[in-house]
């Protein structure tokens, strides 16, 4: 098993930045060996995702202060790294590529805010461990960060809050993210996944202001703030934990938006987390038994194939989702 | 196998604890509606607290700031501030009296005058305090004194949203407004302010800082967009202004000069001397953004220090700023209260605790001191409430109490994340419709171990209000040794809570009186040795928020009978020290010229 291939299997993405690492991987096993300093400087580098999300991390704290402390997210990072060498070394036999439990971390240790230390380490290892544990079919079902911080958030409120923090006033820091964020997605084809969400919030917001009788912009500013935005681009795009077919994760997106708008109606602080953890699982269980069935219908081999045409090309990411030792 | 494991260890992890924290918060739930007798209370926790408000004569309920009709649906949180108290001996009768303020058009402002047998009387018409809400001059937010003219009596200024009013004391028989004579700015929406010496010449100075932007009439608007541009880094508030004493009852405008001027939206000021230099600096708690520490130098210009000091970095919504030497290590901390609601919003209140190693700079430390989480907090105070010779910390929380069972948290958290051009008009704000916002909340009353932890016994000692508390003072009313609590509450009623302290622990106070140094002594330190410890008070104006406590520093003393040594270093520099005093009395101490 090659490298990319062992990150595909026991490592699993997270959430920020996990979109760009998962598929990137899957990507770079076509870059040519001769292409080195070029895997560098592209985005089919593995590094790039860790890279970019510390450079999102470090900016953001060193201007802005967006991080409870230093040493709470450092836990986070330790923890999800701890865990995943255990785990992994556990479960699959060998240690896995830790680039994916490092972004975990750093995510836990954005998103989530609490006067304590314990939470940090909690959430990350939740985080990790329902890689593992929660499975069908040899998929994890959800983004782990997202279960992570959504079991947080509902199981612990008097200890862990989301963050909340802005990108400062100036328009800068935002445009900065939705133009990073958005050539990224649009490099790993999945766009369309965030323009749909996008769209559909924006609708729903129109809706809900109809319904509630609340000022619409009030409706639309969560999507101005920066938790959003790394929520957009990164989180529900997650390749690990969507579904394939292009038209189901429009479906899917448009779906999570639709639930987070009865959350919200709910009055739900937390919509948008407790949105994709509802939706995302049942949206992969259900592609999950679409395929099986079809795959029966059309006595195909007992593997799961590969309908990502986003990962198409790596021609693994089926094989790697089952592995024998899991 | 290996797979079973790793499952029933995740499903421990994620399920165990959540259940342990509600198994022992249920618990807590049981034991905070024990009731138990005050013999009990004081063998338990040394103190037992009763509110006698309206026992002794205390008749007052705030009355909230009009607003314009365009912010009618936001009401209650735009008006959510102006009740306020500060502790004072007016007439110099060697009993402590106080003052609250109301701030709706036509509502009166109290003044209690002590009695000397325990209760009061309110002669606030009779001394020309009551009436300072008339149309057109705006809504009081609070009042602070110091005697600025060095004549024995303490003056005060009545600060609003609007025009501010200095009062000149004449005997504790009468106050007479100096008008436009001071200096001070024709309307500004002050939030906070307070009487020192910058530059040690004798005469205290007027720090005053604003919230709202300086040209908002909150009851009469230009337009919609006065809210804040951000809920973490706005920096649309009011300005600043240090106001230099010439004598005469004259105040010179010098802020440029001294370099204090911000435009955060500052709700506290503390000014003590953070670096031990003798010159006093400034903490300044900023809603909506960083705190802001400036620091004296030399008494010429102040210097803006917070990132470097540790206060500035992390923005929360500082509401509250007092100070007071956690461990008797001789060095003052900080108390800034923010905001912390189960699930929405853990900024946490911050104790800034000083470094210990010459430099100016401090590190949070409530969390592990068990003072972070206290809701929606507003006022605190230090002092030692069961004089074991430690100090406590008293915060107030709540900050709309609208209909029970409602809740506007969640309109709350949607704009204030939203970017500047949606969060700064009102008009976007959702509608409140009469729910609370962190409202019925209680009133902690940390009890200092004095090895650094604190714990909250109020339920316990007797605090059991829930009404939307903003500022809080403490005064020993009784001249007993013992501090009783007064509570002023948005829209609610003043509260004074009478203190009873276990008996056979000891005490001793200081009356202070500079010489060369300003009358008031304000800036004024005082160490106490006794037993091997030493405790540090500063003698301040404006502590907590919209609060004065009695300027008489008081010091508990455990089960020690006797203090070693009492060093008092004047605001002038000079230092003076007072061997063996007896305890259980309180000294007035005159500086030595």
């Amino acid at each position: 098993m090659s490298d990319s291939q062992s990150l595909q299997s026991t490592s699993d993405v997270s959430s920020v930045g996990d979109a760009v690492e998962t598929d990137s991987a899957s990507d770079g096993a076509q870059v040519s060996p001769g292409g080195t300093w070029r895997r560098w400087l592209t985005l089919e580098n593995r590094f790039l995702a860790p890279l970019l999300i510390t450079s999102i991390l470090l900016a953001g704290q060193l201007t802005f202060g967006i991080l409870e402390s230093w040493s709470r997210t450092l836990i986070a990072i330790g923890i999800a790294i701890a865990c995943e060498l255990v785990l992994g070394k556990l479960v699959v036999g060998r240690f896995p590529h830790l680039a994916s439990a490092y972004i975990s971390g750093i995510s836990v240790g954005i998103l989530i805010r609490s006067p304590f230390i314990w939470p940090y380490a909690m959430c990350a290892g939740l985080s990790i461990m329902s890689k593992y544990v929660l499975r069908i079919q040899n998929r994890h079902l959800w983004n782990p960060s997202n279960f992570g911080v959504s079991a947080m958030l509902f199981l612990y409120p008097s200890a862990v809050a989301s963050l909340s923090i802005q990108w400062g006033n100036s328009l800068w820091p935002m445009l900065v993210v939705w133009c990073l964020g958005a050539m990224i997605i649009s490099r790993l084809k999945r766009f369309h996944i965030c323009l749909t969400y996008v769209i559909s919030f924006i609708a729903f917001a129109g809706a809900r202001s109809w319904l509630t009788g609340s000022p619409f912009l009030a409706n639309v500013s969560p999507l101005t703030g920066p938790m959003y935005q790394l929520f957009v681009f990164f989180m529900i795009t997650d390749p690990k934990t969507t579904v394939r077919p292009k038209w189901g994760q429009c479906l899917v997106a448009f779906l999570v938006a639709a639930v987070e708008m009865l959350l919200r109606l709910a009055e739900f602080i937390h919509a948008p987390y407790y949105a994709l953890f509802l939706v995302g699982p049942v949206a992969l269980a259900v592609e999950m038994r679409w395929t099986r069935d079809r795959a029966g219908r059309a006595k195909a081999p007992e593997s799961v194939v590969n309908l990502d045409k986003n990962a198409a090309g790596s021609g693994s990411l089926g094989e790697v989702e089952a592995p024998q030792s899991t | 196998m290996i797979r079973s494991l790793i499952a029933i260890c995740f499903a421990g992890l994620l399920f165990g604890p959540a259940a342990y924290f509600r198994w022992s918060s249920d618990n807590s739930e049981t034991e905070g509606r024990e009731l138990i007798s005050t013999d009990t209370r004081l063998q338990r926790y040394g103190f037992s607290l009763q509110e006698v408000a309206k026992d002794v004569g205390i008749d007052f309920v705030h009355q909230p700031p009009r607003v314009d009709m365009r912010l009618r649906h936001i009401e209650p949180q735009i008006a959510a501030m102006g009740a306020s108290v500060s502790i004072v001996d007016v007439d110099k009768d060697g009993w402590q009296d106080f003052y609250l303020t109301s701030s709706a058009p036509g509502a009166k402002n109290h003044f209690y005058r002590n009695r000397g047998d325990g209760t009061f009387a309110e002669i606030a018409e009779q001394l020309g305090l009551a009436d300072l809400n008339a149309d057109g001059v705006g809504a009081c937010m609070g009042s602070v004194w110091a005697d600025i003219n060095n004549d024995g009596f303490d003056d005060v200024l009545v600060y609003r949203w609007g025009r501010q009013e200095l009062l000149m004391n004449h005997e504790g028989k009468r106050f007479e407004s100096i008008g436009d004579s001071a200096g001070l700015p024709d309307w500004a929406n002050i939030g906070t302010a307070t009487w020192l010496d910058y530059d040690r010449d004798g005469r205290v100075d007027l720090f005053l800082a604003g919230y709202w932007p300086d040209h908002v009439h909150l009851d009469d608007l230009e337009d919609t967009r006065i809210m804040p541009e951000s809920f973490e880094y706005a920096d649309n508030g009011g300005h600043n202004w240090m106001l230099r004493n010439v004598g005469g009852g004259r105040f010179v405008d010098v802020t440029d000069e001294v370099g204090v001027d911000s435009t955060r939206w500052t709700l506290a000021v503390v000014a003590a001397d953070f670096d031990d230099d003798s010159f006093v600096d400034l903490f300044l708690a900023n809603d909506y953004g960083n705190s802001e520490l400036f620091r004296n130098e030399g008494g010429k210009r102040f210097q803006e220090v917070g990132k470097d000091a540790g206060v500035g970095f992390a923005p929360k919504s500082g509401m509250n700023a007092s100070v007071g030497d956690v461990l008797n290590q001789g060095r003052l901390s900080i108390y800034e209260s923010n905001i912390s609601e189960e699930g929405v919003l853990l900024q946490g209140n911050n104790l800034w605790f000083p470094s210990g190693d010459g430099s100016i700079h401090f590190d949070n430390l409530a969390s592990v001191m068990g003072v972070e989480l206290g809701g929606w907090s507003f006022g605190a105070q230090f002092g030692d409430l069961n004089n074991d010779g430690f100090n406590d910390l008293s915060v107030t929380n709540g900050y709309v109490s609208g209909d029970q069972g409602t809740s506007y948290w969640y309109d709350f958290s949607q704009i204030t994340g939203g970017h500047e051009q949606i969060i700064s008009d009102a008009s976007n704000w959702p509608d409140m419709r009469q729910r609370s916002l962190a409202g019925y909340q209680s009133t902690r009353l940390w009890v200092n171990d004095g090895a650094g932890s604190f714990r909250d016994v109020a339920q316990w000692v007797g605090v059991t209000d829930r009404h939307d508390g903003r500022a809080i003072a403490l005064a020993d009313f009784r001249n007993r040794g013992v501090l009783d609590v007064v509570v002023a509450n948005q829209r609610g009623p003043a509260l004074v809570y009478q203190n009873t302290v276990d008996s056979s622990r000891h005490w001793i106070a200081f009356e202070l009186e500079g010489i060369v140094s300003n009358r008031s002594a304000i800036g004024a330190r005082v160490r106490v040795f006794w037993n091997g410890q030493q405790q540090l008070q500063e003698r301040v104006a404006a502590s907590g928020y919209s609060s004065q406590n009695q300027s008489r520093l008081h010091f508990g003393l455990g089960a020690v009978s006797d203090v070693d040594r009492v060093v008092i270093r004047w605001p002038s520099g000079k230092e003076q020290q007072v061997i063996a005093p007896a305890v259980d009395q309180v000294h007035t101490i005159r500086e030595v010229r």
